[in-house]
Formats: C-alpha cells, structure tokens, sequence
C-alpha cells in the first residue's frame, strides 16, 4: 500500500504543479485556434516562448512585474500579427507551415550566440535563470512564509488503515461515474440545475482525493503554494473568458469559419478578421501559459520547443477540441497520467524489491511509449476525445 | 429592405402581378445585353481566362428588379464563374481594364465577397455549404448581418446582444418554419439531406433580407415534390420583392417561374427574352444541341465533299457573322456611353 500511496503522492504533486496549470492554459488557447476557428497552429510554442522571455528579459532590465506582463503579451500580439497576416487569406495548411517554421525561427534565435547584445538578453541555450526574473513575482506572495498541507485534515488524521484509503478511491470512482452519467444526461437533469449538481460533485471529488493524497509545500518558495494558486487561478479565468467568448456570436463565428469560410463570406462576414482575432487571442493564452511555465523554472529556448507544441496537441485532443473543459482535463490526464506510468514503472519495474528489468531513464522512455499507445486506442476509439461530441464525428469535412 | 421608399413599395407589390410583370417586361428589347426600365445589377465587360480559355466574356449585362432572372446555358457555359465574379469570389482578367459592375447604384468592382453580401446580394452555391458541425439553429443565426454579438470588444457583455440575439432567434424560428426545418433545429446541419441542405442555404441566405437573392443550381439533386416547394418559396421572394438570379439546368423549372431568361454559352452572352419566346430562339437551340443538330450524320450522302466544303463555308460564315455582330455591338455601347 506504501507503494501505491508514493505514486498516487507522486501524481498529485502533478497535478497541482504550477507548469501543468501553464500547459493548460497554452491549450485553451489552442482551443480556440484549432477546436473553434479551425486553424492548424503548430507554433504554440513560439507563443510560450515569446511570451516568457518578453515578461523574463523585461524583468532582469529592471522593468516593473505589471509592464513586463505586458511586454510578453505584446510581443506574442505582434508575432500573431506577422504570422497571420500573409497566411489567413490562403488555405489553412499554410498557417501550419509557416507557424511551424516560426516556432523554430523562434527557438534558434533565443539559442544562437553570435549576436552578442542579443546573447546577453537571452543567455543563449543556457537561458534566462529563474532567480533572475521570479523574486518580483514571488514578492507579491501574501501567504507567509511555512508549509502547507492540503488538506489538513486528511486521512492520516482518521486511520493509516489502508480499508478507508480504498474505500475512499471506490467513493471518487463512483463519483466521477454519476458525474459522467448527468453530463450524458442519462439521470434527467438539464440546464441549471445539472451544473449546479456538477460543479458540487467535482468540488467533492477534488476535496476527496486531496484527502486521499495530501499535498504539502512551502506556502511561498518555488513551487510553492503560491505559484500553484495563481496558475490555476488564471486557467479558471481563462475558462470563464473562453466560456465567455464561444457562448456568443462572435463564438459561433468562429466555428461558422472552422466549418466553411466560403460560406461565411457569402453570409457577409469579414473572414479574415475573425480568423485574426482568433489567432491573436489564442496566442495572448500562449503567451500567458509560457510566463507561467518558465516562473518555477527557467526560460531555457529548448524547453519551449515543438515537445510543448505537440504536448499541447495532445493534451487538446484528448480531452476533447472545441469544449470548453477539455484543454484542462486533457493537460491533467496526460502529464498526470506520464507521471503516473514513471512513477509505476520506478515502483515495480526499476526496483529490487519487485522487478528490475529498466533503469531510471528507461521508464521515462517506456511511460512515452504507453503514453503514445493509449492515445493511438484514444484515436481508434473515441476520436472526439473525452468530452467531445460524437455526433460531431458523423459528418466529415 | 427597411429604407425603401413607399413609392418603390408599392411598385414592388405590383409586381407580384404576372400581368404587370409581362407588361414591364415586353418593353424590353428581348436581344443580349438590353436595357432594362429598373435595373439592379449591371454588368461591363467582364472576362475572366483561365490560361487560354475564356470561360466568361460578358459585355453587357442587366437584371431587372423585382423579377425572377433565369441564367440558363449548357455545360461549360461558364454560368458558375460568372456568378463567382460578380459576387466577389473570383477577380475577372479584364480587372481594371473596363471592367466593370455596380449593384443597386453601388460600384463593387473591387469589393471583397463579404462587402458584396453586406451590400444586399447573397448567394448560394451549386455544392451546397452547410456548416456541418453546427446546428441549423446556429446557421440560421450567422445569416443575420450586423450582429452587435459579433463584434470582439462586445462580445463578452451581454446587454449589448442579448435583445438583437432574441429578434435574429424569431426571425430564424419564423424562416425555419416557413422552410419545413423547424424540428430540425437541433440536429447538426450535416445530418441532413441533400434537398433539405439546400433548403437551409437559401433560409440562411434569407436571414439578410437581401435585396438580390442568388441561387446557384438550387434545384440540382432535389426530388421533384421538393422542388415544388422550393419553386414556392422562390416566388414568394419575388412576390415580397426580392430580385432573383438564378442558374438553373431544368428547362421546366425554368419556363415555369422566370420572368425572364438569359442565356450564355461559351462565356457569352447569346439571347435574352421572355421565357416562351428564348427557347425557340436559333441561337439557343444552336448552343444547346448544336447548329446542325437536324442533319443526320448517318447519311452517307452528306459525306461527299461537296456538302462538307458547304458545311464548312456555312460555320465560316456564322463565325463572320458573330465577329461582326460583336464588333456592331461594342460600337454601339462605345456611342451610348458616349452620348
């Protein structure tokens, strides 16, 4: 039981970590890019990227936390612009090359080191290191300094027995269950009523499994509680905003272009703009989630490369393109669940104590390999991804 | 439209009458490119080459308002592209060369396919475009212009959309019914049949109150019980006040519900008239089956030299003849523009 508890310990501490929130919220920009408007952006994270050296570059010049947010914001605005404005009036696979390229162009330059006045901003391949950028942003922090546990009370409080531990994981289980079977609409429940009964199953499922699993970090310190909060803070505001946007009839304009931009021209609508808006939108969550990504680290160009991009991807498709919960199911399913085969396979194929057939990289390397199996099962057999609609399947463009 | 005057009103009411219709119409020279009493749609020099095909070569065109205008033609008579180019889909070769369209007074030589549709000329395609992953709610709902909602900086605050959102929603409701698609408000756009998509597409062209409605092939791969009902709802437009243009292959359809028929093949224009009198005229019966459809290439006599250095001269002679006739015609309309 001490085992299963260690993996389970390991794969909350993921799911609470400040970059899994960040990937997040770089995936609900991609939502609207590639779930609602139907551009193919294989660049997302040139927009991290950008992101975060505008906010880490502005910051180590001596600039103020609010301004340099704002200079990230902008320099993501400004390549949205640049890539947008040649692509979007051809057709969509050129948007895709052209972002991808980008998103490389992007990457060397921030690695290169013959431009010595650029070298110095960006450290080349070595990066901006966090320590130089994060203390404003750390400073801000109001929750003192010490540890923290969530939640307190948990079930060391009650017995170590491991009878209430799997109990408890049967009780999440059956939760999470009901949960899918009202979201189906199979319990005869609609409109108000069935979000009110959602939101409070999924708010005791998560109080439940903290229970289970009880977090402890420092309030303050990196990767600390303070890092955590805000960066699921901003992917509950970006849910609201994209919740927001698509419930409108900008929102169905969007889908209106994903579905057929003839079509939307013959109604009279202005096409290129609304794709424009889109990519900029999408892009300025990008950017958003490559600050948050690099605060607890560093902004190492390598480390914001085609992997995010095609993470993001991912992340997207498994929870479901064009939902509005999908980008952050999917972002926790999958890091949670890479982190859950490494932490099975340390466990019980790394160790003396069981089976020693893999070394510690090897698991990594076996956790993609299932990673990438699962998602081909994934694809054969519920292509819409978790939440997506199936009806939307039948029709294909 | 809402701005229109009482005075035009009226007229357009009057002109649900067939008798009027015939009346207005019988004024007009039935030969290609005549003036029309109250054009909406005139036409200058357009061609568009694809390589060295001409596949359009239009002088001059005018659509009358208020009335049903069938462009008819066979295969390949470039009815399409023509219709491509007028509403901004496509640029026409001889683009700043006198090329040259307006609509209801405005000029759209060179307006983006959005700006004509806001100007109040909508079309469908031949391969209709639903919005597949959308409800028919929802394509009804994109076919209304000047949404506030659509707008990026109001989006986001819903007193700004709210009560236009419910006067689009009735409008749909009331389209919808009117079109037989109002229990299938729900259901994906791309769950439904080829005849009901086409339905859909001319509902959601209607949902602009366009002044020029613009129907690509609307009866192509609809059953006949289905065309009935549309052929309906055609009129009614018309009836409203709505000018229609419409391309269409089914002569029925066509001497059935147009006011008037024009007719192209090639890329040209090659008549123009009434719907009973077009059909018997030579040029296209010629474009349809052929000049020399009545001879009977069976027959071995007409192998012998003698007929096909007649024929020949015959073909020579025609080509002469539309030469001149074109040349005629451009001097004309360099005269009238003149004058």
């Amino acid at each position: 039981m001490d085992d299963i508890q260690g993996i389970l310990q390991a794969m909350m501490r993921v799911a609470v970590d400040p970059t899994t929130a960040a990937v997040a919220i770089a995936v609900i920009g991609l939502n609207i890019h590639f779930g609602y408007t139907g551009l193919l952006n294989i660049g997302q994270s040139a927009f991290m990227l950008l992101g975060a050296y505008g906010f880490a570059i502005s910051i180590t010049q001596g600039w103020p936390l609010l301004i340099a947010i704002l200079v990230g914001l902008l320099i993501a605005f400004v390549f949205a612009l640049v890539l947008g404005v040649p692509t979007l009036k051809l057709r969509g696979d050129y948007l895709a090359i052209v972002t991808i390229s980008a998103a490389e162009i992007v990457r060397y330059v921030g690695r290169s080191v013959g431009y010595e006045r650029l070298f110095n901003l960006t450290g080349g391949a070595q990066g901006i290191p966090g320590s130089d950028y994060r203390d404003p942003f750390t400073n801000l922090s109001f929750f003192g300094n010490g540890n923290t546990t969530l939640l307190p009370f948990n079930y060391l409080d009650v017995t170590e027995s491991p009878i209430l531990r799997i109990a408890g994981w049967a009780i999440v289980v059956g939760l999470i269950w009901t949960a899918v079977r009202i979201g189906r609409g199979k319990m005869g429940m609609d409109g108000i009523a069935r979000s009110v009964v959602l939101s409070v199953l999924g708010l005791v499922t998560v109080l439940l499994v903290f229970f289970l699993t009880p977090v402890n970090q420092r309030n303050t310190g990196v990767n600390g509680w303070w890092f955590t909060v805000v960066a699921w803070l901003i992917v509950a505001i970006g849910l609201l905003l994209v919740l927001g946007l698509t419930r409108s009839p900008w929102g169905r304009a969007l889908k209106g272009v994903r579905e057929d931009e003839d079509a939307m021209r013959s109604l009279g609508k202005n096409v290129f703009a609304i794709k424009m808006q889109a990519l900029v939108i999408g892009g300025l969550f990008g950017a958003i989630g490559g600050m948050m990504y690099v605060l607890p680290g560093s902004v190492q160009p390598d480390a914001l490369g085609r992997n995010i991009t095609f993470f993001c991807y991912t992340a997207l498709l498994l929870g479901g393109a064009a939902t509005i919960w999908g980008p952050v199911l999917g972002s926790l399913i999958f890091f949670v669940g890479r982190i859950g085969i490494i932490a099975i396979a340390n466990t019980y194929l790394s160790s003396d104590k069981y089976l020693n057939i893999m070394n510690g990289q090897q698991t990594a390397q076996f956790a993609f390999i299932v990673v990438g199996v699962s998602l081909m099962l994934l694809v054969i057999f519920r292509p819409q991804g978790i939440l997506g609609d199936k009806r939307e399947l039948r029709f294909n463009v | 439209m809402s701005e229109t005057t009482p005075t035009t009103k009226s007229r357009i009411g009057a002109l649900a009458d067939p008798a009027v219709r015939r009346d207005l119409m019988s004024k007009v020279a039935p030969e290609p490119g005549s003036g029309k009493p109250d054009a909406i749609l005139k036409v200058d020099n357009i061609t568009r080459q694809f390589g060295g095909i001409t596949a359009v070569d239009v002088e001059h065109l005018e659509v009358q308002r208020g009335i049903i205008t069938a462009l008819i033609g066979p295969n390949g008579a470039g009815k399409t592209t023509f219709f491509n180019l007028i509403t901004g889909f496509d640029r026409p070769t001889s683009a700043g060369q006198g090329a040259h369209w307006s609509f209801d007074g405005a000029t759209l030589d060179k307006t983006s396919a959005s700006r004509v549709a806001r100007s109040g000329m909508v079309r469908t395609f031949q391969l209709t475009k639903a919005l597949s992953r959308m409800t028919v709610m929802d394509n009804m709902m994109l076919g209304a212009q000047g949404q506030a909602g659509e707008n990026l900086a109001k989006c986001l605050f819903r007193p700004f959309w709210t009560a236009q959102e419910k006067d689009v929603e009735q409008k749909a409701l009331g389209l919808l019914e009117r079109f037989k698609l109002l229990e299938k408000r729900t259901d994906y756009a791309g769950s439904l049949s080829g005849g009901q998509r086409k339905l859909l597409e001319m509902a959601r062209a209607l949902m602009s109150d366009p002044k020029m409605i613009m129907l690509d092939e609307p009866m192509a791969g609809v059953n006949p019980a289905l065309t009935q009902s549309l052929l309906g709802h055609i009129q009614s437009l018309r009836d409203e006040g709505t000018t229609v243009l419409f391309v269409e292959h089914d002569m029925h359809v066509v001497r059935h519900i147009s006011d008037w028929v024009v007719v192209m093949a090639e890329g040209r224009l090659v008549a123009e008239g009434p719907a009973d009198t077009v059909m018997s005229n030579q040029a296209v019966i010629d474009a349809y089956l052929g000049a020399h459809h009545d001879t009977d290439l069976g027959d071995d006599a007409l192998l012998s030299d003698e007929t096909l250095e007649q024929l020949e001269k015959e073909v020579a002679e025609e080509d002469a003849h539309r030469e001149e006739e074109r040349h005629a015609d451009g001097a004309a309309h360099g005269e009238e523009e003149r004058a």
